[in-house]
């Protein structure tokens, strides 16, 4: 499988308004923590390596796109 | 308090006496686990050797505490795994623990039917005495006690050392050299074999803690407890109301402050509350490191245990690893000195156990990751996965407090037929002659140490074993001479039917398998598995 490249979500705005509610009122460790368990919780139902490889690597070339070849490239540990 | 630690006598060696260096084929460094483990492995196949140890006692504290399945069962082949059972305690249950609540518990061995258990706790000490008796028993194990390798100088053939004991010093030429001592290792050193890897930025405090308490036998971790904000603790139940608890203590402490005992008490006292009385036995400070030598064979010297690879505590891949690598080294060395096997054979130690330290370094490397976040994404989603734990399943494999010590498949072992992993066999109940016993009591024991363990059933008979070859036969049916697989879980656990059969080693891996076994194949392979070219 591939990571899906087309727009999926049936409400895009309403999803991003979900997000940011769900962050409101917490600081930046426990909005660091909300974070990681959605990441979490996703992962886990995707359940496919190759997908979750390629979207890290898709995510860390969008943060630092010069650092697409680095770390993210290498096998996550 | 602890009762005196033996004493092993000092014996002025009578090399001293003599000129010339004295001659010993075999000379093992360090009466550690691993050391003994190794000399009595050695002295069960008949080959002798001198061992070395600098101190005169065993280990001081607890040490390696936890003993693997695979590590009993090796021990049950050396016949001490009956005093591991008797005196150790028996644990295959852990508990983790975030903040104040359980997230979750695990089962290691939720299956019955096999002689050891997952882990037995059982302190170094202990285990090293047994060892040394054991060792003196069968009268090969030539034990120097305040002996010393002072120096060494690697020839063709050998080494030559020279050894420092209390009377002066004397040289010792050794056909074969078997580093085990330690971490710290002079041998490493003298040779000048660099040992590289990660170091870890965290300090752990130790305590042997003598106390009469209610805690069940299980394995406790606890991440950023009530009682030790912000780090972990790790709890062991070991023999004679001794509990081992590990308290993270971050990369910051001062190690000398954090030894005083009354710095300890109070840690521990704000852990079991203020009315359980208890008493110190040991305290240590540690930071540790996971690297390992580029190769362990250097010619005529081998290295085994911490000499060799040096792994985190968590997971008790250290000890562990240690005496499997004994276990893999024991009987290529004897059949190598007794002339069956080419010296070549011994290169199989690197290609079996460097991939065996890499996944033990590895796995202990993830846990000490995730136990230790080295920053704010580390830390935040370790405590994620373990606040999602307490209520979500799918988060708990995620939970890294340690991943404790599984034997090495070998996967890619140049001494296995046709790329079977050569893993370690399985054990089974099984009868004999009617009495309850044990498959794996029959594996390694009889002539060269190879066993074809050949399966059979109703009208099938078990397949032949060609000259020089031991045969176990497990049957479907009660057989006489046969071992009655009546569970059938010998058959569903090597994955074998009636005809069918196994060739195992010495150390009880499988070097074969062979679905219509025949005398050709099978030797081949037993030649291939004692290293001899194809």
């Amino acid at each position: 499988m591939t990571l899906a490249r087309e727009p999926r979500l049936p409400d895009p705005d309403g999803w991003y308004a979900q997000l940011m509610a769900a962050h409101r009122d917490l600081d930046e460790a426990a909005s660091r923590q909300l974070d990681a368990a959605l990441v979490v919780l996703l992962a886990n139902h995707i359940g496919d390596a190759a997908v979750l490889a390629e979207a890290l690597a898709l995510a860390r070339a969008a943060v630092s796109p010069a650092g697409a070849a680095g770390p993210a490239a290498a096998p996550a540990r | 308090m602890r009762l005196a630690p033996p004493l092993f006598p000092y014996r002025r060696p009578a090399a001293l006496d003599r000129p010339g260096p004295e001659a010993a084929p075999l000379v093992i460094v360090g009466a550690g686990p691993v050391g003994l483990t190794l000399a009595l492995d050695l002295a069960r196949r008949g080959i002798a050797s001198v061992l070395l140890d600098e101190e005169d006692t065993v280990s001081v504290g607890s040490r390696a505490i936890c003993w693997s399945k695979r590590t009993l069962e090796i021990y049950g082949r050396l016949g001490l795994g009956q005093r591991f059972l008797d005196k150790g305690i028996t644990w295959q249950r852990g508990r983790v623990f975030h903040g104040e609540r359980e997230a979750y518990a695990f089962d290691l061995l939720p299956e019955q039917g096999h002689e050891y258990p997952a882990f037995v706790s059982l302190q170094q000490y202990h285990a090293e005495a047994w060892l040394v008796e054991a060792c003196t028993a069968t009268g090969l194990v030539d034990l120097r006690w305040r002996q010393r390798v002072a120096a060494m100088e690697t020839l063709p053939d050998g080494v030559r050392l020279r050894v420092a004991t209390p009377d002066g010093e004397y040289q010792m030429q050794a056909a074969w050299l078997l580093a085990c001592d330690g971490a710290h290792s002079t041998l490493r050193a003298g040779l000048g074999l660099p040992f590289l890897g990660q170091i870890f930025h965290d300090r752990f405090l130790i305590a042997d803690v003598r106390m009469r308490a209610a805690f069940p036998t299980e394995r406790w971790f606890w991440f950023d407890p009530p009682f030790h904000p912000g780090q972990s603790v790790l709890l062991h139940k070991q023999p004679d109301d001794i509990w081992r608890i590990d308290f993270q203590l971050g990369w910051d402490a001062d190690p000398e402050a954090e030894k005083d005992p009354a710095r300890v008490r109070a840690r521990v006292a704000r852990m079991l509350g203020p009315d359980v009385p208890f008493e110190l036995d040991w305290i240590s400070v540690y930071t540790f490191r996971c690297r390992r030598l580029e190769r362990f064979r250097h010619g005529r010297v081998f290295f085994l245990g911490d000499a060799a690879h040096q792994v985190s505590p968590f997971g008790a891949r250290g000890g562990n690893g240690g005496v499997q690598d004994a276990d893999n080294l024991g009987w290529k060395l004897a059949a190598v000195l007794d002339g069956r096997a080419p010296e070549s054979l011994l290169d199989s130690y690197d290609a079996e156990r460097l991939p065996a330290a890499d996944e033990n370094i590895l796995n202990s490397s993830r846990s000490t990751d995730f136990i230790t976040p080295k920053n704010a994404a580390a830390r935040a989603y370790r405590d994620a996965i373990l606040a999602l734990s307490a209520t979500q399943p799918l988060a708990r494999p995620l939970v890294n407090s340690g991943r404790l010590s599984r034997p090495a498949i070998l996967t890619d072992s140049p001494l296995a037929t046709g790329g079977v992993p050569a893993a370690p066999a399985p054990d089974a109940p099984v009868l004999r002659d009617g009495q309850p016993d044990w498959l794996l009591r029959h594996i390694g024991a009889a002539g060269d140490g190879f066993t074809l363990l050949a399966f059979a059933g109703p009208g099938v008979p078990p397949a032949a074993a060609p000259p020089g070859l031991a045969r176990v036969v497990v049957s479907q049916e009660e057989t006489p001479g046969a071992l009655f697989d009546h569970a059938g879980l010998a058959a569903a656990r090597f994955a074998a039917g009636p005809g069918e059969a196994v060739l195992l080693r010495p150390d009880q891996h499988i070097a074969a398998r062979f679905a219509a076994p025949e005398l050709a194949a099978i030797a081949a392979a037993h030649a291939k598995a004692l290293g001899h070219a194809p």
